[in-house]
């Protein structure tokens, strides 16, 4: 078993989570894009802990799973204010905070 | 009480207002009435704090420095937070603290535009501690700050709230008094340098330089900045032209302010500074503030004839009056000071009365041109009256407390100091004593056309034309009778202030020459510029052969004995 | 210079003695209560007087009430001490030479021996204390005060209850009473005062009294120019007084040891008695005293606010400018008579400055009285013209009848005032002229009573004027007649002056009395007598006016009894110490007849004018004339001239009005404002705008390019930086997402490549 396969999912999966995030306009496909971010980093971290015989990894793994639910939480709530708001969830709409 | 008020009374009534300005700063603006309340509460709570230290004080040893806090200030440049009271400064801080709580009920309705009492009952109180400031400090570094600290808030009263032409009144009054200050400053700087006494405090200063630290010519420079400095506040003629466009602008309330305390300041620093410290260049000086005094007093007169509009001349007749004052101080006795002192309270009680009147005579007729008005007697008898009386007060008449300034400060000049010229100020009381007479001529001439004669058609039948108020009746009332007392008891100021003037003198300057031998007079060890020596031509040569000139020397003894009866 | 400072006084050992003494009795210890009563009375009438059912005139009427029969106690008092009293007298070290020219001796050593009588009575209090001396004010009284304080409460007295008719719906009734009543207090003040300065401030006091009472009717530009006349008049004559007053006091301290100096009235006077002062200090003192008495008084040439001060209320002028006030100068110079009769060398001198100038204002005063048509201006020309009797009677070294004189004369012209107010009360005018003529059938009693002050006034035996005005003529010691010898010197010219001025005051009064109450009356209505509240105090005025001659004959007057000779300088007269040695002049019958026959040839030559000619020209006329249509001022060409300047007052109000108020108000008062607002200000301006100038090329060439230059640039730099930043700041997440990975990208390519 090599490290680098666990890299290159990991690293798929990071490149289409980054892509959800910068091209989805939808706030929920974002939202989910960065959970498939944290998950690639998941992976990294498990499976650099597996290959080091250390637990280090699996321990931030779990804190970001955690971390990951709240987050997923909050921007959920966001998002359904957002949808309250303004009756829709297109962030290409949302530029309030222009210079 | 009595530990307490030794060791913290002077600082309590120094930075309580300030401490009630710091307080209303956190309440917002609208709420008007608290403001006020606030503003009254602390200026009340800092005169009866004024009222226990008078109380307390010693009145059998008012030469000493009482209540006194000396502590560590700014140790790098070896100034102390050194304050105290003595009798010279309790007349003038008792004012002050009388002054101000005065003020601030006078103004309780009527507030000059731009209204905003917020802002306007900030600066009156700290004014308050920078004026309470400058009277007990003891050092000079302190002195100056506080000097400086009334500056501001006066600045910006005038700016704000004053008259049409209130940017260039307020500016000429910044820029003139930060002049005077700035040459101040390089003087006491000066001072802490050539004496090396590596102090600022005044009586270690005065020691240093009475010890010889510092030379003659540098002393008389040295007097000239600070004469320049207080000059300008007094303010004595020439650097006078301030006085009349500050007050004309400023509001009532900083006319009074300005008139009643803030003039002292400068006299104030003569006495307290500028003599005592160098008491040989105050000699040479002498004559020169004598002869400005007396025409400040004339030129003031004159000044006032020719005025049309009453604030202007009310101003104008504060040069006048502030010339008795200098005139005292130049003598350098006892007794010219003594009654410089009483002429400063006295002329801080009337001349801020008649601003008073001045402010409510221009909310009722919204003009002072003397030409519009008349008949003041007839349509606000009870104010006319009080106007009256006032302008017999300013004009020095017995029995009210402008006589006790003037007549003294007249008697004064007869007999100067040692060293002092005696026939330059003999001609100085003379022309002084003539200034009495163009007093009474402007100040009569002032009451017959605003308050005798019929009311002009313009404000016959005005009813805003109303008699005395009661704001105006309780703020008025402690400084009339006041007025009525010290004029009737005239011990209530000499009492207090003697002792004090007494001591910050130099013997030299006091001691009866006639009436030592030639070896007390060595033993002072007075420079020659007091001419102590029996021979007419001040040379210092009673050092040898006085047994053969005894005889001669009773002759010209008798002399001058002679001379000075003349 | 040597024998200045050897006393001949202080040569007994217990230095000089003062004439005064600490003791006497409780009256004569406790005066001030005297000068109290009214000024609680105006502080009473002042706050509660409006109130009062009688606008505080009962209050006033009651002190001043009180205070005379004080005043009647403390003059019984006076005459029992005056001849029995045996208590220490004050003496004062004084400076000696010794061996070292040191000053010696003990502050107020009171001598031990047994005190003669004729002590004044000394009382102070500490007053104020600065330069460790202390000052005090006090009561000193003897003869002289106590008959001033009989006088002031006197006539105070009688003119408020005259007032309260007079007066009565004045506007300012309860003012009006509050002013007598601080005059009053004031004046009382004045003359019992112990020192110069306490004399000093009621002098003040009573002036502002005078100022407040002339302008009581201040709707009227002439009155309250009158009063300001008056107050400035007497502010100039003041400066005289402060500068006088502060050389005695120096010159006192110098010759006493260990003293400051001294305001002490019996110490000053003790000490120019005995030669303690030098002759040119008294001199400058005295000429400066001088000055305030020319003004107080009315002495020529500051005399020409009394005509003026007529404005006031009639009251005020009987009491304040006839019977008072006025005389404050000659009672001071009476005071301090010790200063001016060594300062002015009156001993043994025919002429001297007071004598001077009181002779020629009583000249310049009566005839000034001539050409008058308004009543009270008569009466005030004629006060002039009899102080001026008074002090040349002090300059010639007659304290006595000067005293004396004062004394009779607030009696008569008291009366003659009050009469003339009575009669303006009845015809609404003072104008004698136009309103008024045969007034006598109308007002008997005002008429009677005017009659009496008249011939008192112009000093027909025995009325009160005959005895006083004949004691100063005698007292000029230039009669040698028969006796009149004796005086103080030879004043023969203040004997011509003084019998010409007897002379003149019976012409005028004689014409006055014609135009006032006899021919036809000349003005409107129906006149009719006053009430009792004028005519009670006008019948007290004019028996005194009869009866007060008699208080001091002169002795050696056979016709009278031995206890009336001289009785009036027995008590009033000080004897020693402060007082100076005077010698006085033995009575003359020759001069007696000879002053009568001189006041009898006026009254007739102005009598035959009036009462003939005049009266024969208005019978032809049918018509009640004034003058001759073809007097003498349309015959003669000199007397003409003479009648334009009386007319004119001799120019001095032009004078002062025009040259002197004017030139000081306009042309000196502009220039230096002008000299403020062009040279001084303009200076400052001057200045300040240079300042500027300098700023703005310093601010435009230096400021702006290089400095602000600079920084402009960095702010434009920044500024343009941030406008191309901005357009990334777009506002969407994905975009800073997009950086953020992009730099994330790039950092990560860095880290790579460096390691």
């Amino acid at each position: 078993m090599l490290l680098n396969q666990f890299l290159i999912l990991s690293a798929v999966l990071f490149s289409i989570g980054v892509y959800g995030v910068l091209a989805r306009r939808n706030g929920v496909l974002v939202l989910m894009s960065i959970e498939l971010i944290l998950n690639a980093v998941n992976i990294n971290l498990v499976a650099f802990g597996a290959f080091r015989a250390s637990v280090g990894g699996e321990v931030f793994a779990l804190f970001i799973i955690a971390v990951a639910a709240a987050e997923v939480g909050v921007g959920l709530a966001m998002v359904l204010l957002l949808y309250r708001n303004r009756r829709s969830i297109d962030l290409t709409l949302i530029d309030q905070l222009r210079g | 009480m009595e530990n307490l008020l030794d060791g913290w009374g002077i600082t309590l009534a120094t930075f309580s207002p300030l401490v009630g300005a710091a307080i209303m700063m956190l309440i917002p603006r609208e709420r008007e009435d608290q403001h006020k309340l606030i503003a009254l509460v602390t200026s009340l709570w800092v005169a009866f704090v004024g009222l226990l230290l008078l109380i307390q004080f010693d009145l059998d040893h008012t030469d000493r420095l009482q209540f006194g806090v000396d502590k560590v200030w700014i140790d790098v440049i070896s100034s102390r937070f050194s304050v105290g009271i003595d009798g010279m400064s309790l007349p003038l801080i008792l004012l002050t603290m009388l002054i101000v709580p005065l003020c601030i009920i006078y103004s309780w309705n009527h507030f000059p535009d731009p209204v905003n009492p917020k802002a306007f009952l900030i600066l009156i109180l700290i004014l308050e501690t920078g004026m309470i400031g400058t009277f007990v400090a003891q050092d000079l570094v302190l002195f100056f700050v506080f000097f400086e600290v009334v500056l501001l808030p006066m600045f910006f009263m005038i700016a704000v709230w004053g008259g049409e032409d209130r940017r260039y009144a307020s500016l000429k009054f910044f820029l003139y008094t930060l002049f005077g200050s700035a040459l101040m400053l390089v003087s006491f700087l000066a001072l802490f340098f050539l004496t090396g006494a590596e102090t600022f405090s005044i009586a270690g200063l005065s020691d240093a330089v009475a010890a010889g630290g510092v030379s003659r010519s540098a002393q008389l420079w040295i007097f000239g900045g600070m004469f320049l400095g207080f000059g300008i506040k007094v303010p004595m003629f020439p650097f006078h032209t301030w006085l009349p466009d500050a007050h004309t602008q400023a509001p009532t309330v900083g006319s009074v302010i300005l008139a009643a305390v803030l003039l002292k300041l400068g006299t104030y620093g003569f006495i307290r500074i500028a003599i005592p410290i160098l008491p040989d260049a105050a000699v040479t000086w002498a004559p020169w503030i004598g002869l400005l005094a007396v025409v400040g007093i004339i030129y003031g007169a004159l000044g006032c004839l020719a005025q049309t509009d009453v604030k202007r001349l009310i101003a104008f007749s504060s040069v006048a009056h502030m010339g008795f004052v200098m005139l005292g101080i130049a003598t350098l006795t006892d007794f010219g000071i003594n009654a410089a002192i009483m002429g400063m309270v006295a002329h801080g009680l009337i001349t801020g009365m008649l601003f008073f009147l001045a402010g409510s005579m221009k909310e009722r007729y919204h003009t002072l041109e003397i030409s519009r008005l008349g008949g003041l007697l007839v349509q606000a008898p009870r104010m006319g009256w009080i106007f009256g009386f006032c302008v017999m007060a300013s004009l020095g008449l017995p029995g009210l407390a402008g006589f006790w300034g003037e007549f003294p400060a007249i008697l004064s000049a007869y007999n100067p100091a040692n060293g002092v010229p005696i026939e330059t100020f003999r001609t100085y009381m003379v022309v002084a004593a003539l200034g009495t007479v163009l007093a009474a001529g402007y100040l009569l001439w002032l009451l017959q056309r605003t308050a005798f004669g019929n009311p002009p058609e313009e404000f016959a039948d005005d009813p805003a034309i109303t008699d005395t108020t009661k704001h105006e009746w309780i703020s008025w009332a402690p400084i009339l009778a006041l007025i009525v007392a010290i004029g009737i008891y005239p011990n209530l100021i000499f009492r207090v202030s003697d002792g004090a003037v007494d001591a910050s003198l130099s013997e030299c300057l006091t001691v009866d020459a006639h009436q030592l031998t030639d070896e007390e007079i060595e033993a002072l060890g007075c420079s020659d510029v007091y001419l102590l020596g029996h021979d007419d031509d001040g040379h210092d040569d009673h050092g040898d052969g006085h047994g053969d000139d005894h005889g001669d020397d009773h002759d010209e003894d008798a002399d001058e004995h002679a001379a000075a009866g003349n | 210079m040597n024998t200045l400072f050897t006393l001949a006084a202080a040569a007994t050992g217990d230095g000089l003695a003062l004439g005064i003494t600490e003791g006497g009795s409780w009256l004569l210890r406790n005066v001030w209560l005297i000068p109290l009563l009214p000024a609680l009375s105006f502080i009473g009438i002042l706050f509660f007087g409006k109130k009062m059912p009688r606008g505080g005139s009962e209050l006033g009427i009651a002190a001043v009430g009180i205070a005379f029969v004080l005043a009647l106690l403390t003059g019984v008092a006076w005459i029992d001490h005056r001849d029995n009293f045996h208590g220490d007298e004050v003496h004062v070290a004084v400076i000696q030479m010794d061996d070292h020219g040191a000053a010696h001796g003990d502050d107020h050593g009171a001598g031990h021996e047994p005190g003669h009588p004729s002590l004044a009575v000394h009382r102070t209090a500490t007053w104020f204390q600065t330069n460790g001396v202390e000052f005090t004010v006090g009561t000193l009284v003897d003869g002289l005060a106590v008959m001033m304080l009989l006088v002031v409460t006197l006539v105070s007295l009688l003119v408020h209850v005259y007032s309260t008719d007079y007066v009565h719906g004045d506007r300012r009734y309860t003012h009006f009473f509050a002013f007598l009543s601080l005059f009053s207090a004031s004046m009382l003040l004045l003359v019992v005062s112990e020192n110069t300065l306490q004399l000093l401030c009621a002098w003040e006091l009573v002036g502002v009294c005078s100022f407040a009472l002339i302008g009581h009717w201040w709707e009227e530009k002439p009155n309250s120019d009158a009063a300001l006349k008056a107050f400035l008049t007497n502010r100039v004559g003041d400066m005289g007084l402060l500068v006088g007053v502060t050389v005695l006091f120096f010159a006192a301290g110098s010759a006493l040891p260990d003293r400051f100096g001294s305001f002490s009235i019996a110490e000053t006077n003790a000490l120019a008695n005995s030669g303690a002062l030098s002759h040119t200090t008294l001199v400058v003192a005295a000429s400066c005293l001088m000055a305030a008495v020319m003004s107080k008084s009315g002495q020529f040439f500051l005399h020409t606010w009394l005509p003026d001060a007529m404005a006031g209320p009639t009251p005020v002028s009987a009491l304040i400018h006839a019977a008072t006030m006025v005389v404050a100068g000659v009672f001071m110079i009476a005071r301090m008579y010790g200063v001016f009769f060594e300062g002015f060398q009156i001993g043994g001198s025919s002429i001297n400055l007071m004598a001077f100038i009181g002779g020629l204002t009583t000249i310049v005063g009566a005839l000034l009285a001539f050409v008058q048509r308004d009543i009270k201006k008569v009466l005030a020309y004629s006060t002039i013209s009899q102080l001026g009797y008074m002090v040349l009677a002090l300059g010639v070294g007659a304290w006595t009848a000067a005293v004396f004189h004062l004394f009779t004369h607030a009696f008569f012209k008291a009366c003659l005032f009050l009469g003339s107010g009575s009669v303006s009360h009845a015809v609404h005018s003072f104008d004698m002229k136009s309103d008024m003529g045969g007034l006598r059938r109308h007002m008997p009693h005002t008429y009677r009573t005017f009659m009496i002050g008249t011939v008192a006034l112009a000093g027909l035996p025995p009325l009160a004027g005959f005895w006083s005005k004949d004691e100063i003529l005698v007292g000029t010691g230039g009669w040698g007649l028969m006796g009149g010898t004796g005086g103080n010197g030879a004043y023969t010219l203040m004997l011509g002056m003084g019998m010409l001025t007897a002379a003149l005051t019976a012409a005028y009064m004689t014409r006055c009395v014609y135009l006032t109450f006899f021919g036809e009356f000349r003005g409107h209505g129906e006149p009719h007598e006053s009430g009792p509240r004028i005519t009670g105090p006008l019948w007290i005025l004019a028996g005194l006016a009869i009866v007060a001659g008699f208080f001091n004959m002169p002795k050696g007057f056979q016709l009278a009894p031995g206890s009336l000779q001289e009785r009036f300088g027995h008590f009033v007269e000080p004897v020693a110490g402060y007082f100076p040695a005077i010698s006085h002049a033995t009575p003359s019958w020759s001069l007696a007849i000879v002053s009568t026959l001189v006041v009898i040839s006026g009254i007739t030559a102005s009598g035959w004018y009036y009462f003939v000619k005049v009266e024969a020209a208005s019978k032809a006329a049918g018509t009640s004339l004034t003058e001759l249509p073809d007097g003498p001022t349309t015959k003669y060409p000199l007397a003409r001239m003479g009648h334009t300047l009386l007319s004119n007052k001799y120019y001095l109000d032009h004078f002062y009005n025009g040259v002197v108020a004017d030139g000081t108000k306009g042309p000196l008062a502009r220039m230096a404002n002008r000299i403020n607002q062009d040279v001084i200000d303009r200076t400052v301006d001057v200045v300040g705008e240079t300042a500027v100038k300098a700023g703005t090329v310093v601010y435009e060439k230096i400021d702006q390019l290089v400095v602000d230059g600079a920084v402009n640039a960095s702010g434009r730099g920044s500024s343009g930086a941030g406008e191309e930043l901005r357009k990334i700041n777009s506002g969407k997440v994905q975009s800073y997402a997009a950086i953020l990975f992009a730099a994330a990208t790039v950092l990560a390519g860095i880290l790579i490549v460096l390691v």
